[in-house]
Formats: structure tokens, C-alpha cells, sequence
């Protein structure tokens, strides 16, 4: 049978309100309070073991003795899984319930699950961090939680796959989960629409990010003696692809070596970008990578130089996030090797 | 605008003598379909096979998919200006052959085409694992360019689904559908309480073979437009794509656009649904703007309260559905946006390429980069040694004993943004 350590507040554990917030942690054999509730849910699959109750102010005002005490109680009892909460709208107890439970999972490695209310300031500082289970405003609502945690405390314990938080009932956690909804997209747009359009409450499936905007840096002094580099997401590699590519959601970009390249041809580049009809790149390539030109111009003096390496990825389907990542590391090479500025083509 | 849609129902393919329907059954003569195929030059080699529900059986690489329709009732023919003359076509009665479809594949690009599996995981994502499949192996001569490639393959989907849908000419259906569209001034009389809504379809028109055809036109030769519903029906839009199989829409989704048909579930009950606006997604900025202000004037003219908008593809394209929303929100129209993610392999990257706050109502058809596991088949039809440099595969992604881990991108269909399958994610 799992184990299970439950962590709970004095108020929940009967022994008082505000006036009593400040006793230090004590921890109790089995099911403490709401602590009855999840047993009965978890019926012969697991046992609370131990319930550990301790004073909200206790707590928030002395968090390093107490995170010290309780971590060594659990790490005694070597649960399953750790429950704290749930914390319903009570702000210093979702606080303690999420400092708690973080700190179980990253120093013991033990599974966490906590519950609290969408507005809890606990839910917006660990709901990236932990699975926080979305619960209604006041403990009237404690069936309600225990129905959703229940069931995903065990998954956790068992080390089960976690679905999509709307499946799951925690609060999205910023990681995107693909589920299968009962009806199809076109319905569920339908659905939406006419909400909206009557001004009801509908739940959007993606919420737009804040968008990242760059803002254009001061035009080069003097572009004749600029070195300029060429990077581009337009896929141009050396024929044969030597580092594989790939031609959607690339994870990695490639740095070539063309001194003394004066002109991309058909025989020695080629694009491995799969989001266009390469013909075209492939026939000549300096028309997504164009060194032929910046040769000229560097002859000419139009430029200072062009840059000894290009650097080249697939832009087709490639996360933003890993983008970034990419940029982040050349970026830093192209400063160091004294690059003035930098021509970025796309496709 | 009135047509009948009459569904004979296909519930197993089998190669005959003659090729015919009969009893739930289609009947295919192989050496017709194949003398077909390769009336067209540019086959040096043309095979069909057949793929049905639950069969060990991997198609790739997939180009389209093509529901067998025919023109019994009323002007015009299916694939007007493609293929039958370009009269005004989505009046009259049409059959349909429903649970069977061609499926067209070939290494064109050999990385902008998709997989279907018809049994296993991979199923679950395609609903093409659901339809007896005709499918269509064509080896072009060795000279043939891409886009040529392209082009004669989608041709040769056309008129085999054609050829098919004969057959069904003369049939009585097993069930029949009526859609209908009245004028505007007459829909506005018939619902005045109900809320006006109309459908923005965008198609894919970035170029270089990522293209969809408008009764023969090429939509990005097109400037935002207005069709009836049921000319779609009628396959006045086909798919000429080679692009990410996850989220193109096949010639199939255009012939049966869930939108479309759930906003007919609805016409005369909680909306009037007036019509469908058609919109392109070029790659120029100019093209974006202009087509973008067509489809909020257009918006606006039919006096509508709200519109769904649909996207095909990503990236690129994520910049005109953003486009749309907000210049249609900005017109007081309210929008409901379909599209699909790009959120990383782990799902934690920024999901589109451009967002906006008005983008207030969003329906996703699932991360495409979130990676699946597609255990070995019995029998590969097509080439599965793409799936490699597939789009979503990468290096490794074939194993030995012939199972593929790759992203979802690879599937067909698997990320519709018309909206046509369950797949969502949060």
C-alpha cells in the first residue's frame, strides 16, 4: 500500500483559529481532519501514514526552522506522496502549503500535490512548480477537492503519466498537454462563439502569451567597415546536411566554415529546410544565403567583410523557445569575434 | 442556395472485375484505376492498394486525401475549373460515397508530406484510420521537377476520387442531408432575433507548392472573397499542398469542413449563419494587409455579430490569423479563432508565431511538436524511409524493427484547424 504524509493547518486540525496560528509543527499518527476524507478516497491504494499540522503564523514566521522540522519528519516516514492543503482561500496557509511541498519535492525527491483557490496568492507563485489542484473558495468546498485530488495524488504516487490539466484539475502550469476534449474543435468553436457573442463566460484553450517584441538596435556607423555575418533560418547547409538538421522543429543550428566561398552552388549547398519547395534554394542557394552578393560588395569595399562562418537552422515549426536558446549561444560568438552586424534572412 | 447531399455508405473496398457499389461495398477494377494514372505522362509506374480500418498498414508518404463525390442533381460537376468545367457548382443533389476515400502518395518533397496509420496510436490522431482507403502509388519519370510531381499527382487524386464517385451516380443514398443558404435580406427576415455569424476560411497560400485552388485559381492569385457553403461541398476548393501533414487541410476536410457543418447544426436555432468568407495567407506584408482588410470589410458588409476564423498551417500564417482577429474585432465583430500549437517538444515554448490580446477566444487543435511513439506495421504502403527527414521526424526517428518516435506533426490530419477532430490541449 502507498504511504502518504498529509500537511495541515492548526485551524484544520481543530485545534483553533488565528489564536492558535502560532504552534510549531507536530506530527500526528494517520488522518488528521480532512485527512479522513482523502483516506476514504483512496480506499485500499494507499494510507495516510502521518498528518503533520502546524500553525499558519508559526510557519510564515519562522519558515526555515519550519520547513528544517518538517522536512526531517517526512524524510523519517519516506512517504509516497506528500499532500498539503487543501488551502481554499486562506492566503498564509496556500503560502505554507506551496513553500512545504516544493521544498519535499526538490530535497526528499518525493511527489507533491496541493490544493487551493484560483486567487490564493499561493496558486500564482507554485502553480509553474507543482501540480496545484484548482479548488472553490472556502473549505464548503472540500468534497469537491478531495474528488479532484484524490485521484491525482494517486497517479503521482505511482508514478502514473499526468494528462492535460484540464483532465487532471490542476491549474495550468504553463506546460502545453494534448488531450483528447469529448467534441470536436469546430463544435467546441461554435460553442465559444456563442457564449461570446451574448456575453457569457467562455474559457479560451489558449491564452495568449505576452508577446516578446524587438526593438530594432541604432543603424551601423559606417557599413564600409563593418564585418557583417550571415545568419539565417532559411535551412542552407552544406550538401548532405552534415549535422542532420531537421527540416521541422529543428533542435539544433549548424556554424560553417566560408572562407573563401565566393559563391553557394548547387554541387556544394543545399537547403534542409521542409517548409517550401526547395527547388528553387537548391538550384542556387545564395538566394536564401546570399554570399555571392556580400563577396562582391566586400570586393567593392561597399562592406568591410563578410564574417569567416554563417550560422543556419530550420526555421519551419521550430518552438520559439528553442530559437531563443540558439541565438542566446551564437550571439555571444558572433560578439566575440567582433561582428558589427548581422544579415538574418528567412524564407 | 440549396443542395442535397446524399451519403451512400461505404462500409468495406474490395479489387474486383468490375468496379461498382453494392451492398455497403466498393468494388474497385485495379487496372482501370491504374490505366487512369498513368494517362498522365509524367507516371512512369503507377500501383493501388488498398488500406482499411484496423489493418496493420502504414501509408506514407501521404500528399492528400479525396472523398469520391458525383454530380447527380444540378449545374456543374465536382472539381469545377480543375477539373469539370468551371460552372457555379453547391446546388442540385450530390452523392457521396461516406467511409471511403483515395489517398494520394509519392516522395515529392520527401519531407511535406504525412503518415496515416490505420491501426494503433497513430490512428487515434488521423481520422483517415476510420475510411476505406483507395491508395494511390505513383512513381514519376526521373526527370519531373517537384512541382510538376505535385501537380500530376494531385490530378491523378482527382480523377480517380472521380471515377469512384461515377459510381455512385445512379444510387439511392442511404441518407440525405439538405443545406441551404437563402440571400442575405431573406436570412435576416427569416431569423431577425438570432445572432448573424458568419465563417472566415483561411487557405493556405504561402507558395512554392503550399497552395489550395478556388474552382481553379490559385488563392493566392485571389484577393478575399465570399462562396456559398455549398460549393465547398462540391469541391470548388481542393488542396494542392506540400507542407506539414499535422495541420494542412486535405482536399477531404474542404469537401466536409467541420465548421461549416456545425454552423449548419446550428442555422435557425442559436444563429444565422449567413455564409463563408475565403481568405488567403500570402507571404508578402502587403498581401497579409490587404487580404486581412477584405476579410473585415466582407465581415462587416454582411452585417454579422461574430465569425469563426480558421487557419491552415503555422508560423508564417499565424501573422494573418492574428491579422483577421484583430481587424475584425475592431469592426465590433466578434471572433472565435482555430488553430494549432507549436509549443516545443515538452510544450513549453511560446505557441505561435504572433498573438494579440483581442485573440480573446481561442480553440487549439493540440501541440504538433509533442512527440509520439508508432509501434511497427505489417505492411508499409508507400516509402518509409522518409521518416527521417519527414517534417517532425528527425535523425533516428525509423528504428530498426520499423517503429517511428516523431513528432505529431508527422500524422496526417492529426492537428486540423478547421477544428475536425477531438485532439485539444491545455
Amino acid at each position: 500500500m502507498l504511504k502518504v504524509v498529509h500537511y495541515i493547518n492548526q485551524f484544520f486540525a481543530n485545534v483553533g483559529g488565528e489564536e492558535m496560528a502560532h504552534i510549531p509543527a507536530e506530527l500526528r499518527e494517520g488522518n488528521v481532519g480532512p485527512g479522513l476524507a482523502f483516506q476514504q478516497a483512496f480506499g485500499d491504494e494507499a494510507q495516510i501514514v502521518a498528518t503533520i499540522v502546524c500553525g499558519d503564523s508559526y510557519f510564515n514566521e519562522n519558515m526555515e526552522e519550519a520547513q528544517k522540522t518538517i522536512i526531517n519528519m517526512v524524510k523519517e516516514l519516506q512517504p509516497d506522496l506528500f499532500i498539503a492543503g487543501p488551502a481554499f482561500n486562506a492566503g498564509r496557509y496556500g503560502v505554507a502549503c506551496g513553500t512545504i511541498a516544493k521544498a519535499v519535492k526538490d530535497q526528499l525527491n518525493i511527489p507533491v500535490l496541493i490544493g487551493m483557490y484560483k486567487e490564493n496568492p499561493g496558486a500564482d507563485m507554485f502553480k509553474t512548480s507543482l501540480y496545484v489542484v484548482s479548488t472553490k473558495n472556502s473549505a464548503a468546498g472540500m468534497r469537491d477537492a478531495v474528488k479532484k485530488m484524490a485521484p491525482l495524488a494517486l497517479k503521482l504516487a505511482k508514478g502514473e503519466k499526468i494528462g492535460a490539466s484540464s483532465e487532471e484539475g490542476y491549474m495550468p502550469n504553463g506546460i502545453r498537454k494534448n488531450f483528447f476534449d469529448t467534441e470536436r474543435g469546430s463544435k467546441r468553436a461554435v460553442k465559444m462563439l456563442l457564449n461570446k457573442l451574448v456575453d457569457k463566460e467562455f474559457e479560451t484553450e489558449f491564452p495568449m502569451p505576452d508577446f516578446d517584441r524587438v526593438a530594432p538596435n541604432p543603424a551601423v556607423k559606417d557599413i564600409t567597415k563593418a564585418k557583417i555575418a550571415l545568419v539565417t533560418s532559411g535551412g542552407i547547409v552544406p550538401k548532405g546536411n552534415p549535422d542532420h538538421i531537421e527540416s521541422s522543429s529543428a533542435s539544433k543550428y549548424g556554424k560553417y566554415d566560408i572562407d573563401g566561398v565566393m559563391d553557394l552552388t548547387e554541387a556544394t549547398y543545399e537547403t534542409a529546410h521542409g517548409g517550401y519547395d526547395p527547388v528553387y534554394a537548391n538550384l542556387d542557394p545564395d538566394r536564401v544565403l546570399p554570399v555571392d552578393i556580400l563577396r562582391e560588395f566586400e570586393k567593392q569595399g561597399k562592406i568591410g567583410s563578410l564574417h569567416r562562418y554563417f550560422y543556419t537552422t530550420v526555421g519551419n515549426g521550430t518552438a520559439v523557445k528553442s530559437a531563443k536558446a540558439f541565438a542566446a549561444k551564437f550571439a555571444q560568438e558572433l560578439k566575440a569575434d567582433g561582428v558589427d552586424a548581422v544579415i538574418l534572412t528567412s524564407t | 442556395m440549396k443542395l442535397e447531399l446524399g451519403y451512400i455508405f461505404i462500409k468495406d473496398i474490395q479489387f474486383a472485375e468490375t468496379s461498382k457499389v453494392e451492398n455497403g461495398t466498393l468494388y474497385v477494377n485495379k487496372e482501370e484505376v491504374k490505366a487512369l494514372i498513368l494517362e498522365d505522362q509524367n507516371f512512369k509506374s503507377a500501383d493501388v492498394e488498398l488500406a482499411k480500418p484496423g489493418e496493420s498498414v502504414r501509408i506514407m508518404p501521404v500528399k492528400d486525401v479525396i472523398e469520391p463525390r458525383v454530380k447527380v442533381e444540378g449545374p456543374g460537376g465536382i472539381f469545377p475549373g480543375m477539373v469539370s468545367k468551371v460552372e457555379t457548382v453547391g446546388s442540385g443533389k450530390t452523392n457521396v460515397l461516406k467511409g471511403a476515400a483515395v489517398v494520394t502518395t509519392g516522395k515529392i518533397v520527401g519531407f511535406q508530406e504525412g503518415i496515416i496509420d490505420m491501426t494503433g496510436p497513430g490512428a487515434e490522431y488521423t481520422p483517415f484510420s476510420q475510411l476505406n482507403n483507395l491508395v494511390l502509388v505513383c512513381e514519376p519519370i526521373d526527370s519531373l521537377k517537384q512541382h510538376e510531381h505535385e501537380k500530376a499527382l494531385r490530378f491523378a487524386g482527382y480523377k480517380v476520387a472521380m471515377y469512384l464517385g461515377e459510381l455512385a451516380k445512379n444510387m439511392t443514398p442511404d441518407q440525405v442531408d439538405t443545406f441551404e443558404t437563402p440571400t442575405l435580406v431573406e436570412g435576416i427576415k427569416m431569423y431577425p432575433e438570432l445572432p448573424r455569424v458568419a465563417y472566415v476560411c483561411m487557405l493556405q497560400s504561402q507558395g512554392l507548392m503550399h497552395d489550395t485552388y478556388v474552382y481553379g485559381v490559385d488563392a493566392k492569385q485571389t484577393i478575399s472573397t465570399l462562396i456559398y457553403p455549398t460549393e465547398m461541398m462540391d469541391g470548388a476548393i481542393v488542396s494542392g499542398n506540400c507542407v506539414s501533414a499535422c495541420d494542412k487541410n486535405t482536399t477531404y476536410h474542404h469537401l466536409n469542413n467541420p465548421v461549416v457543418h456545425d454552423l449548419f447544426a446550428e442555422h435557425g436555432k442559436t444563429l444565422n449563419f449567413v455564409g463563408v468568407i475565403i481568405t488567403n495567407e500570402n507571404v508578402y506584408l502587403a498581401d497579409k494587409e490587404r487580404s486581412s482588410n477584405w476579410s473585415a470589410k466582407l465581415a462587416e458588409y454582411l452585417g454579422v455579430d461574430g465569425v469563426i476564423v480558421s487557419e491552415e498551417g503555422f508560423g508564417n500564417p499565424d501573422t494573418d490569423l492574428i491579422m483577421n482577429c484583430k481587424k475584425i474585432e475592431n469592426k465590433g465583430i466578434k471572433t472565435v479563432l482555430i488553430t494549432d500549437e507549436y509549443a516545443g517538444r515538452d510544450g513549453t515554448s511560446q505557441s505561435l508565431a504572433d498573438a494579440d490580446v483581442r485573440a480573446n477566444a481561442v480553440v487549439t487543435g493540440g501541440n504538433a511538436n509533442e512527440v509520439i511513439e508508432l509501434p511497427p506495421m505489417d505492411k508499409i504502403i508507400g516509402h518509409v524511409e522518409v521518416a527521417d527527414v519527414i517534417a517532425g521526424g528527425f535523425d533516428g526517428s525509423l528504428h530498426a524493427d520499423g517503429s517511428i518516435t516523431a513528432e505529431l506533426q508527422v500524422i496526417t490530419g492529426a492537428t486540423n484547424e478547421m477544428g475536425f477532430n477531438k485532439l485539444s490541449a491545455r
